[in-house]
């Protein structure tokens, strides 16, 4: 299997992950690219919207990513950029309601307001879609690992649940001792972040309480798949419930999540300094 | 036509539309009637099939404790204790508490798992992995959602935790294959976590190898893990050599490489 430091997006493709075990570069959790490797990230960003975010990994090559130089080593870089998963889409709709909801076409609404609300804190947002598209999985969380210093929010509604209330989830344990090689696998690329993404989810579902009566004060935990390839502090935020009668319900949601999440966001972003040493561990 | 005709024809459509009012509601009103029956048929089809598994007279009544959902805490499982009689066989007795879990409780509201799911098979691996196997029914009449899929595993893995000690973790299988998600969300590539504590095989006569179990199928009983006041001898140490009737991971129904254990 041959990687490629300066160029992680072509390794997991050419490596196919898609077909399954695929290694993650360690450097992922410890961003082996130079500070300047932002701006690759920015040509991502919703601040150039005119180039597209490739929903997959062939092709989508971070372009300008090098490998570290020894003097950028002991730089530190903070949180800046949040990659925002509007979920399903496509043939996939996701939760579907009784009056033809379709939980693809309202996290897309919803992604647009938590992009607005991030770049009102200052933060540059990557959406891994942005229309009726559906990548996958890993596409998904190749987008994600990409971005040097990136956090991962994955967007659902529930099929049930008390309406108008959020839950904010981070994925439960997984073993994330890297192999003999330094490599984490990349089946379990969230294991070393599961305690900053505790962190950060713990954060925004406090925010989301305060504006939700009902929703939990904490983070739960759950096997979410999308969560468990993302090398990065992910969580996935759920809005109960596309079983609403009318989808006005769930769109008045949309204003109150978007700032929540963006709140919990800039609270989590002093906390997380990302190292810029090849192979550190968050 | 006369006008004695006329009349005879308007009030011959007259009966004919009262009695029509008549009829069609009573008409509507029996299939919806032989609906529902239909309905309840199968649902008491369902539970006599698992009653016919839970119930051996053989075996003792034990208090089983099955998880479903909760009616005071949104997104919570609760655990009732049903009187049943279970099987002292691991892997019986996992069918038998997995069964009346899919049968449900009495409040259908309160339900974790599908009423049209059937579990196809359980079986033990000799490390403690539990493998169940179920319809796609499972997998398609789940509802979509994090909380709901997760609330359908941790129900699983609860009632198994709490009921049959030999499972130390489940995986979950759809029709015999692994699938990625449950529906669309909760990952089921991986094992739940479902006993912590390792289960202490019994202490056996000299010369009786470990547990080596050959497969279990769909019916249950061979191939299962004992508990300890009916273990069973078991061929000498030589025979328990991985190969012919040796359930191994690899042999499992599914990929079974490299499973990542989850806390559910």
């Amino acid at each position: 299997m041959l990687l490629d430091v300066r160029n992680p997006i072509r390794n997991v493709a050419q490596n196919g992950f898609l077909t399954g075990a695929v290694m993650v570069f360690a450097v992922f959790a410890g961003a082996a690219f130079t500070p300047s490797s932002q701006a690759p990230a920015q040509s991502q960003t919703s601040q150039a919207p005119a180039q597209q975010v490739a929903p997959s990994p062939q092709g989508a090559t971070p372009q300008g990513a090098t490998a570290q130089a020894p003097a950028a080593l002991s730089q530190r870089a903070n949180l800046n950029i949040v990659v925002v998963d509007p979920a399903h889409g496509g043939t996939d709709a996701g939760a579907r309601g009784t009056g033809g909801i379709r939980e693809s076409e309202v996290v897309l609404d919803f992604a647009a307001q938590v992009q607005r609300a991030l770049e009102t804190q200052g933060f540059q947002v990557v959406q891994t879609r942005r229309g009726n598209e559906n990548p996958s999985f890993d596409d998904r969380s190749a987008i994600a690992n990409a971005q040097r210093g990136g956090i991962f929010v994955t967007l659902h509604v529930s099929s049930t649940g008390l309406p108008s209330t959020a839950r904010v989830y981070v994925n439960a344990d997984l073993p994330s001792a890297p192999d003999a090689s330094g490599l984490i696998p990349w089946g379990r690329a969230q294991g070393p972040f599961l305690g900053l993404s505790r962190k950060l989810g713990d954060l925004v579902q406090g925010q989301l309480a305060q504006r939700f009566k009902g929703s939990p004060s904490v983070a739960q935990t759950a096997a979410v798949r999308q969560l468990r390839t993302t090398a990065a502090p992910a969580i996935a935020v759920e809005v109960s419930s596309i079983s609403v009668d009318d989808r006005a319900e769930l769109d008045r949601m949309a204003p109150g999540v978007a700032d929540a999440i963006a709140r919990g966001v800039a609270a989590f972003k002093p906390t997380y300094i990302v190292a810029n040493a090849a192979g550190a561990q968050p | 036509m006369t006008s004695r005709w006329r009349v005879l024809l308007i009030a011959g459509l007259a009966v004919a539309v009262t009695a029509a009012a008549i009829y069609f509601p009573i008409l509507r009103r029996s299939v919806k009637q032989a609906a529902k029956l239909q309905e309840q048929s199968e649902e008491q089809a369902r539970r006599e099939l698992a009653q016919a598994l839970a119930a051996n007279p053989g075996e003792p009544r034990v208090k089983a404790k099955l998880f479903w959902a909760s009616d005071a805490e949104d997104g919570a499982l609760t655990a009732v204790t049903v009187e049943l009689p279970l099987s002292s066989d691991a892997v019986l007795r996992s069918k038998q508490v997995l069964n009346t879990l899919l049968a449900g409780p009495v409040d259908a509201e309160l339900r974790t798992l599908p009423p049209d799911a059937v579990l196809l098979a359980f079986y033990l691996l000799p490390d403690g992995t539990g493998i169940a196997d179920f319809s796609e029914a499972l997998a398609t009449s789940t509802p979509s959602g994090i909380v709901s899929e997760q609330m359908a595993v941790d129900s699983i893995a609860r009632t198994l935790e709490a009921n049959v000690p030999q499972v130390q973790r489940v995986r979950i299988l759809i029709h015999g294959q692994e699938a990625e998600t449950l529906a669309g969300h909760v990952d089921l590539t991986g094992t739940f976590a479902v006993n912590t504590k390792p289960w202490q095989t019994p202490a056996k006569p000299a010369g009786v190898s470990p547990a080596a179990p050959t497969p279990a199928p769909p019916s249950g009983a061979a191939g299962s893990a004992k508990l300890p006041d009916i273990v069973a001898p078991t061929p000498a140490p030589a025979a328990a050599k991985p190969g012919a009737g040796t359930l191994t991971p690899e042999k499992a129904p599914g990929k079974l490489t490299q499973p990542a254990e989850r806390k559910p």
